[in-house]
């Protein structure tokens, strides 16, 4: 049982930490919209890479 | 009739209407040119996948505007309201860009404008539909950016409001970060009360009591300090202002806990509530979060006033037009007005003649003749020729601002409603007061030493617990429902009121219509004319003009084209096809030689005729929307009385209202008998819902009751509005009124609970019986009932259409 004299402070450190992120995610807008991000990865990035030809082929 | 929905917008397709696009390998039926031509440009930029991507239907594009319509936003007094310098010589825009549906959206306006040569960054936000442009000032002209946006479909205007922004944007951001913190801290603090309430039963965590209470002292006291702060402010502020809201209950329970807990950890004596403390905290935040949120949202969409003007005009000097800021008017100059301009100022003409349409101001649908010596408005729009007017106001003289000072007139004198929360937390607030000081008299008789103690536990076991979540979770909870179903709550009463509303008073134009023109009957008068041809034929003569009516015809555009085209205002149109002369318009002036009298019959009747004599009648009218008659008909079943309300002149208004099932029904009225029509509703007692979306609507708006706006709204209305109606479907109104009195019926039960529970323990706490463990399990059951019953609210189906009857007798057995 001794140990929560431990445990506990390395659990606080780590709220600490948690927050600290949280801080920074809020203050760099990482929650400013949560519709559009989520989805960007769904969409194709190299469409503008490739000529519209070859896109069209791959469909 | 329609096949199959336009792939664009999703309206369906009227019959004969030949507008496609190859999407995708198969050809699409588009329902308009507008559609067609946004859906060229998305395709021919390689951007096709956005009709993969996308989840909603887009919206329907208007048809692109004269090419110079964008060019006043390069000047550089117009420029500075929304361009800003940003590094390495490059310039950044702020936009606000209508018509952003989804996610896809913000794919194709990143991609679309990527790909123009001198944009180097681009990030669109769909959440608050603003647009930051990073372009190169030498290759490319703000203008361009307005013109690109317009063509992929969207509506672009500038920000100009960005400080508010930015405002709104760091109360936002501080709101969720003091969420986190008390959202992780409670689970801290939870973790540690969860072994003192075991130790505090069998005494198997004596020696790590004193440690664990230390602990959570030290988790609590940011969660008090900087996630409560809010609560403090806005009790210090009720009290400064001499009124008992919520906050003041709110922040002496947490205050006194914290408080007397601290006392108790640092002497070792006495119970600790910290865990309660951070939990209600936690609690209130999401609340608020939640509220803030919907109304931040429908707060940016709006633009304000100066977004109805335009921001340069076309003003005389001499004999040449220059085109300068609207801000430069002044009175006594004269200004051009071509055709589909907006009025920049009010006004009296010089020349010319021309349809006016008033609509924003007066709710008028047809269009008002303006020769010389008629006056103009600022916000209304020139429709079929050009004028030259004298400006005789501008700026905060006109007409227009004129409405926006009724506005806030109205807004004063809104009958305040006091939250029912807030209600009771006057009373509440003094009978626990009074209890615990009744506690601790007694005590101090008694027991001195015990005396602190059973007072604070009257306090604590009492009162957040009853109040602070019982109204707030049922709230949120509603709020988040209304979402879903298509209502943006924006106002913090709408839902205490929304249940004893008696009386829910329409705007015809656009809201019980669709606020657009549509072919309603054709009758042909000479053999060999289908009516696909008569069709074809008048849209063919109306494809140059910005006349409102023209927009009927729209469908069928290009599949004849006319040459020779001429307008003559307040007659109609002239033109030639196929080498044979039309003409469009009034009976005396399309049929000439041989006058003939209109057929009897619903919406504004069109001749058409060539040189030989008439061909063929066409009706045209606003339609009600699909699911008008739905509405007033739930509305009536949940027993509400019903009332058409319309600044419309025409015999119009009675044949809408006749069709929808409304049989209280008036025409034209201004904003101002509006306005005291309202006053006159309210002073019968009368709680009255406006629906509207106008300008002329505002006013109301602002002084009733409740009011939702439309999506398609003028910006001041959604701003004003306690709610906006996102998908334009009217039976979202009775299911909103029927979910507020279910709402209603579970804050009343939340609360019937809470009083219930704390008429049990206070007399316990009094006596000082309550175990501390005790008093915290019996606490947070009491709090998971309350948001557990609150939960049913967002699932589940509303009922409306066949529990009508019994809401109602529910309802009236409620009221008290």
């Amino acid at each position: 049982m001794e140990s929560l004299y431990f445990l506990i402070p390395i659990a606080m450190v780590f709220v600490v930490l948690a927050i600290k992120l949280f801080f920074w995610a809020v203050n760099t807008g990482q929650y400013d919209d949560l519709e559009t991000e989520g989805r960007r990865i769904l969409f194709e990035d190299d469409a503008q890479k490739q000529p519209i030809a070859d896109v069209d082929r791959e469909k | 009739m329609t096949s199959s929905p336009c792939y664009h917008c999703g309206l369906p397709v009227p019959a004969g209407s030949n507008h496609s696009v190859v999407i995708e390998g198969a050809a699409r039926d588009m329902c308009c040119p507008g559609c067609e031509a946004v859906a060229t440009a998305i395709v021919t930029g390689g951007l096709d996948g956005f009709y993969r991507y996308r989840e909603k239907q887009s919206e329907r594009p208007e048809l692109a505007q004269p090419r110079d319509r964008w060019t006043a936003y390069d000047l550089p007094e117009v420029q500075q309201q929304f361009v800003h310098d940003w590094d390495d010589g490059n310039k950044m825009a702020a936009l606000l860009i209508a018509g952003i549906t989804c996610a896809a959206c913000v794919w194709l306006i990143e991609k679309h404008l990527g790909h123009l040569t001198g944009i180097e960054k681009v990030s669109v936000n769909a959440s608050t539909q603003r647009a930051q442009i990073v372009f190169d000032p030498e290759k490319i002209r703000p203008s361009q950016l307005f013109e690109e946006l317009e063509r992929i479909g969207y509506r672009p205007a500038p920000a100009t409001a960005a400080n508010r922004e930015n405002v709104i944007q760091a109360e936002h951001r501080a709101a969720l970060r003091r969420l986190g913190v008390a959202g992780l801290g409670t689970m801290q603090v939870m973790m540690f009360a969860i072994a003192l309430y075991v130790g505090g039963g069998s005494g198997g965590v004596g020696e790590f009591e004193h440690y664990l209470r230390w602990v959570s002292l030290l988790v609590a006291t940011p969660v008090v300090f900087y996630a409560a702060r809010p609560f403090f402010s806005a009790a210090l502020r009720s009290l400064r202002a001499r009124h008992l809201s919520m906050d003041v209950p709110v922040s002496l329970a947490i205050g006194l806990a914290y408080g007397a807990s601290f006392y108790a950890t640092v002497f070792g004596i006495g119970e600790v509530y910290f865990e309660s403390i951070s939990m209600f905290t936690f609690f209130l935040l999401l609340g608020r979060a939640v509220e803030m949120r919907a109304r931040h949202r429908a707060g940016l969409a709006s633009g304000g006033l100066a977004q109805l003007l335009p921001m340069t005009a076309a003003r005389y000097e001499g004999s040449e037009v220059a085109h300068v800021p609207v801000a430069a008017l002044e009175e006594g100059n004269r200004i051009l007005l071509r055709p589909g301009d907006t009025v920049p100022a009010d006004g009296e003409v010089l020349e010319g003649e021309s349809g006016v349409d008033e609509s924003l101001l007066s709710g008028e649908s047809a269009l008002q003749q303006k020769s010389a010596g008629s006056p103009v408005y600022a916000g209304s729009v020139n429709g079929d020729s050009s004028l030259v007017v004298r400006v005789t106001a501008a700026g905060k003289s006109t007409r227009l601002s004129a409405i926006e000072r009724l506005v806030e007139r109205a807004q004063l004198e809104k009958p305040s409603q006091v939250a029912l929360a807030d209600r009771v937390a006057g009373v509440f607030v003094a009978v626990v007061l009074l209890a615990a000081l009744g506690a601790f008299t007694v005590w101090w008789q008694l027991e001195p030493g015990r005396a602190f103690w059973v007072a604070l536990s009257v306090l604590v076991v009492t009162c957040p617990c009853a109040l602070s979540l019982a109204t707030p979770a049922a709230l949120a909870s509603a709020t988040l429902r209304l979402q879903q179903l298509g209502l943006l709550v924006a106002g913090g009463n709408l839902l205490e009121t929304l249940p004893s509303i008696s009386r829910v008073v329409f705007d015809k134009t656009g809201t019980l219509t669709r606020g657009e023109p549509r072919i309603l009957k054709i009758e042909l008068l000479r053999d060999g004319w289908s009516e696909q041809r008569v069709k074809d034929v008048a849209a063919a003569l109306e494809s140059q003009t910005h006349h409102p009516l023209a927009r009927a015809f729209r469908a069928w555009r290009g599949n004849l084209t006319a040459s020779q085209l001429k307008v003559h205002t307040g007659c109609g149109l002239e033109g030639r096809i196929e080498g044979l002369d039309y003409r469009l318009g009034r009976a005396d002036f399309a049929a000439v030689l041989q006058p003939i009298t209109s057929p009897r019959g619903e919406g504004q009747w069109l001749l058409l005729a060539d040189t030989s004599g008439a061909i063929a009648w066409i009706a045209l009218g606003d339609r009600l929307r699909n699911t008008a008659q739905d509405a007033v008909r739930q509305l009536g079943n949940l027993g509400l009385s019903v009332e058409l309300l319309s600044g419309d002149q025409s015999s119009e208004v009675q044949r809408l209202a006749f069709k929808a099932g409304i049989t209280h029904f008036r025409a034209g009225a201004s904003p101002e008998d509006k306005l005291s029509h309202m006053k006159q509703l309210q002073a019968e007692n009368e709680k009255v819902l406006m629906v509207g979306d106008g300008l002329n609507d505002v006013p109301v708006l602002s002084g009733a009751d409740a009011s939702v706006a439309m999506m398609s709204a003028a910006d001041l209305a959604q701003s004003r509005a306690d709610a906006i109606l996102l998908n334009g479907d009217l039976q979202v109104l009775p299911q909103a009124i029927a979910l507020s009195r279910k709402c209603r019926k579970v804050v009343r039960q939340n609360l019937a609970w809470a009083l219930g529970y704390n008429a049990i323990a206070l007399p316990l706490a009094v006596c000082g019986l309550v175990a501390p463990w005790a008093a915290a399990i019996g606490m947070s059951v009491s709090s998971l009932v309350v948001v557990f019953n609150a939960l049913r609210l967002s699932r589940g189906k509303v009922p409306v259409e066949n529990t009508g009857s019994q809401m109602s007798g529910l309802e009236s057995g409620l009221a008290d």
